[in-house]
């Protein structure tokens, strides 16, 4: 029988030089740009007008995309951990009108608490905080504990706080908010403190110790559960700040709309969770990036404010939007097979 | 869909060969895993693969098995090329492939997954569920394997699974069967009864190409062998021509050390001390002391309770009666979060289960398990002392990885265990409990591991180790539990131990008991 040798000495590739991958966001930020420059040209052509230069424009969108960017914070670290959350938008809705409820001024004679009227702001926000934190613990422990999966748990909680939202005051907004409360939404302040939440999360993700258990247990929760992580407790810990976050987007929003509605924040957990899948967090659990997130919801941002500016038609913007959402989770799952087959 | 054969292009086709590969290379981002790689299959023979961890022999196996398109080189079936566009190719052309790691769908019974995308229909085009389990059974009999074919998936042991994997590819009948590191998590009894099909399908003119690192496997089975080192392909000869000595010197490139580095070290006091620790319908009645210092084997058969022993005691299923004491005071232990403040440590059997985070870097694996202790300040990791000591870990273990923000799940699976290991060696345990801890691992590392596993005992560590490869109970353990049906047949010291005592505890319940 033949016998083939082949004895080199040979170094094995580990020592070459590697090829950095680039990281996703690279990608998104690459789609962003696109996207801005393909409103740019057909603004010129269709309107003869700049769609980047205008700062008044840039500045609403931004402003716009604020107050589901927090949200989108709150859902990117729930989907990383392999669930999800549909509670936000009503999450929201519910804050806005506890929190307007508490911050209204004595100059109104019809208060929801004729007795609580000209509270400091710093009430009305944390008692906002509140009730969001609430909902999410409300979702995390019957996802942890009772082992509903997150789609249904969060799905009731949805239709659930959207009802007390409209039962809170039948329905009818709560309005006349004390300036020193509405300042917290003037201006920028909505962008900062949706930047602020940003660098804040995104570090926590990064480099403490409940950002890596969060991975961990969307990667692989009995591997996690084994290397001595509680998962339980984890999760209803994950869901808590998602709801924490739904609530202080409730006080921004409230705070900047001057009223709290019990029709605010519809269909925003869908621009959330939309906002994380464009930035690359994987719907299957253990991938995903705040910096991601926060792309993505430019990219949103940029497609509203682009459409609004060309005159489209609000209903073929959701056309599109749609469309968006679905090729996001398109390239989500080639990642993912590429990921396991290479 | 189907492989293409083109015979015009390859004028002299030999058909000595069932299979060649000629000049295959495959380079992942930063890796050369195959360089130039020949491999030729006889019909009829048993070609063993042979080879370090990371050599390339799974690398190889998938691109033969259409997982993975090569860069360069060609495979020839029945001398003929093939192009091959996806496993589905790959079996169509009449090739099969056990994989290294487990791919079954657990919710689904085990007929099911056998003939997944091949169940045989009714009339009215639904699944024939009765031809289904009756064309399982038929398998099973010939193949002489005792599972219920209605079993989900789910309930089976990873020996189990094994088996089920194992009929699942043979069912294909495909000319050319691939078993990649079958044998890791089986026990003597199955390996014989694996070798009993093995030797079937051989008679019956099939080529198989078998990966392992047990070097007596290699010499029961095989008629070729093929080394391989760092992607590159070293040696093909007749397995009567070389020695174990010769293979691992033509795998590693140096001599190697003696395997089993047993150190005698001083025993010192009880360290955890376990009674009548039952968990309901699983095993009842162990109760044994481990010293510091000691390293307790624990043998047995598949399904004796080993590895439900060692994951109780870590709180992964809580016991159910009985008690366990640390340094003399009882504890309880309720989840693997409360084992861990008590010191102890667990390398689990099922690496993909419960071991590895897939969609992670190789730090992040390794790091996971040490994020409370001397490792971070308030709720922040200190990443550059992490850093450091998972580079430290992997230059101990020998990793071999591009650098630790791979992903693990691109690194070959003896290196995957080695990340494993490494993960639990950093809690630095009082106890540490290794279920098949050398599972996938090469014969070099194994000695490596080994020696660190004597050198931990000498520092005092209480060691539980279960393996199902005997000479390496034989070998490392002071003293051997043997279970048998999830109860405690006997203790054996070391100087008793011998492959037949331990057999006869494992096989069949005696009296003697401690
Ligand atoms: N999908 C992948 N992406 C990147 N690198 C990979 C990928 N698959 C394998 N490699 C690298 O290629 C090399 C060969 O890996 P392979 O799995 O073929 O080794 P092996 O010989 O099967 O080892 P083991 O005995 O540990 O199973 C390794 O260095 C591994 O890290
Ligand atoms: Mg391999």
């Amino acid at each position: 029988m033949a016998i083939a040798t082949n004895n080199d000495t040979q170094q094995m590739a580990a020592t070459k030089p590697r090829k950095k991958k680039l990281p996703t966001e690279v990608s998104i930020l690459a789609v962003l740009i696109g996207i801005a420059l393909l409103f740019e040209i057909v603004g010129w052509i269709v309107r003869g007008d700049s769609f980047l230069m205008n700062p008044q424009r840039l500045l609403i969108m931004i402003l716009q995309m604020s107050i589901i960017g927090i949200i989108a914070i709150g859902v990117t670290q729930v989907i990383i951990t392999g669930g999800i959350d549909l509670s936000s938008g009503s999450v929201l809705a519910l804050t806005a009108m506890v929190t307007a409820s508490l911050a209204q001024s004595s100059d109104y004679v019809r208060a929801v608490y004729p007795a609580l009227t000209d509270l400091p702001w710093i009430i009305p926000l944390a008692v906002g905080l509140l009730v969001g934190a609430l909902a999410g613990v409300i979702n995390g422990s019957l996802i942890a504990f009772a082992m509903i999966p997150p789609f249904i748990a969060t799905l009731g909680m949805m239709v659930s706080a959207r009802g007390l939202a409209r039962a809170y005051t039948d329905g009818q907004p709560v309005s006349m908010l004390t300036q020193e409360f509405t300042w917290i939404g003037s201006g920028a302040n909505p962008v900062i403190i949706f930047l602020g939440v940003a660098v804040i999360f995104h570090i926590a993700l990064k480099y403490t110790r409940y950002g890596k258990y969060t991975y961990a247990i969307g990667a692989n929760p009995q591997a996690a559960r084994v290397s001595g992580i509680n998962v339980r407790r984890h999760l209803v810990m994950v869901y808590a700040i998602a709801g924490l976050l739904a609530g202080l987007a409730g006080v921004v929003a409230s705070a900047r709309a001057g009223t709290g509605q019990a029709g605010m924040g519809l269909m925003y957990e869908l621009d959330a969770i939309a906002a994380a899948v464009i930035g690359g967090t994987s719907l299957a659990g253990g991938v995903g990036r705040v910096t991601g997130t926060v792309i993505g919801a430019l990219i949103l941002g940029v497609m509203l404010s682009g459409f609004t500016f060309l005159g489209v038609d609000a209903y073929y913007q959701d056309i599109v939007k749609g469309a968006i959402i679905v090729a996001a989770v398109i390239v989500d799952q080639y990642r993912q097979r590429k990921r396991k087959l290479t | 869909m189907a492989a293409t054969i083109d015979s015009a292009s390859s004028p002299q086709a030999s058909t000595q060969y069932l299979l060649e590969v000629v000049n295959a290379r495959k380079t992942f981002p930063g890796v050369v895993a195959l360089d130039n790689v020949q491999l030729r299959i006889r019909p009829g023979t048993v070609h063993a693969l042979m080879g370090e961890n990371g050599a390339g022999k799974s690398t190889l196996m998938k691109i033969i098995a259409g997982v993975y398109i090569p860069d360069e080189g060609e495979v020839r079936l029945h001398g003929k090329p093939l192009q091959l566009n996806g496993p589905l190719d790959a079996l169509e052309a009449g090739i099969a492939m056990i994989h290294q790691e487990l791919n079954l769908m657990p919710f689904m019974t085990i007929a099911e997954n056998i003939w997944i995308r091949r169940e045989p229909l009714n009339g009215l085009g639904f699944v024939d569920h009765a031809a289904l389990a009756s064309k399982t059974q038929a398998l099973f009999d010939r193949l002489g394997i005792d599972l219920d074919p209605e079993m989900e998936v789910r309930q089976l042991t990873i020996a189990g699974r094994q088996m089920v994997e194992i009929a699942k590819a043979v069912s294909y009948e495909s000319d050319l069967l691939i078993m990649d590191e079958p044998t890791s998590a089986l026990t003597d009894r199955e390996v014989e009864h694996l070798f009993r099909i093995i030797n079937d399908l051989r008679a019956q003119g099939k080529g198989i190409i078998y990966i392992t690192h047990k070097m007596d496997e290699v010499f029961e089975v095989a008629d070729d062998i093929s080394v391989f080192r760092d992607g590159q392909f070293i040696r093909e000869a007749p397995a009567s021509e070389l020695d174990a000595n010769e293979i691992i010197r033509l795998m590693v490139g140096r001599e190697v050390t003696q395997m089993f580095p047993k150190e005698t070290v001083p025993i010192g006091d009880v360290v955890l001390s376990v009674k009548q620790l039952g968990l309901e319908g699983v095993f009842e009645d162990v109760s044994f002391d481990v010293h510091a210092g000691e390293i307790l084997g624990i043998a047995g058969l598949v399904g004796s309770g080993r590895t439900n022993v060692a994951e109780t005691l870590f709180g992964v299923t809580p016991a159910t009666s009985g008690t366990i004491a640390i340094d003399g005071e009882e504890t309880v232990i309720r989840s693997p979060h409360q084992a861990m403040l008590r010191g102890l440590a667990l390398l689990t059997e099922d690496r993909k289960e419960t071991g590895l985070f897939l969609s992670l870097s190789v730090l992040e694996n390794m790091e996971i398990a040490v994020l409370r202790d001397g490792y971070t300040h308030g709720s922040f990791v200190s990443q550059h002392q992490l850093d450091q000591q998972c580079e430290h870990m992997k230059q101990v273990l020998h990793v071999k990885t591009p650098d630790l923000e791979e992903l693990i799940g691109n690194l070959s699976g003896g290196n995957q265990q080695k990340v494993l290991i490494g993960r639990w060696l950093m809690t630095k345990p009082r106890i540490l409990i290794l279920d098949e801890p050398t599972r996938g691992i090469d014969v070099g590392a194994k000695a490596e591991i080994h020696r660190l596993i004597s050198k931990l005992a000498g520092e005092g560590v209480a060691v539980i180790m279960i393996s199902s490869e005997l000479p390496e109970v034989l070998g490392m353990s002071d003293r051997i539990m043997v279970m048998h049906q999830g109860r405690v047949t006997g203790f054996l010291d070391r100087s008793d131990a011998n492959q037949i005592s331990v057999m006869q505890l494992a096989s069949a319940p005696s009296a003697a008991s401690a």
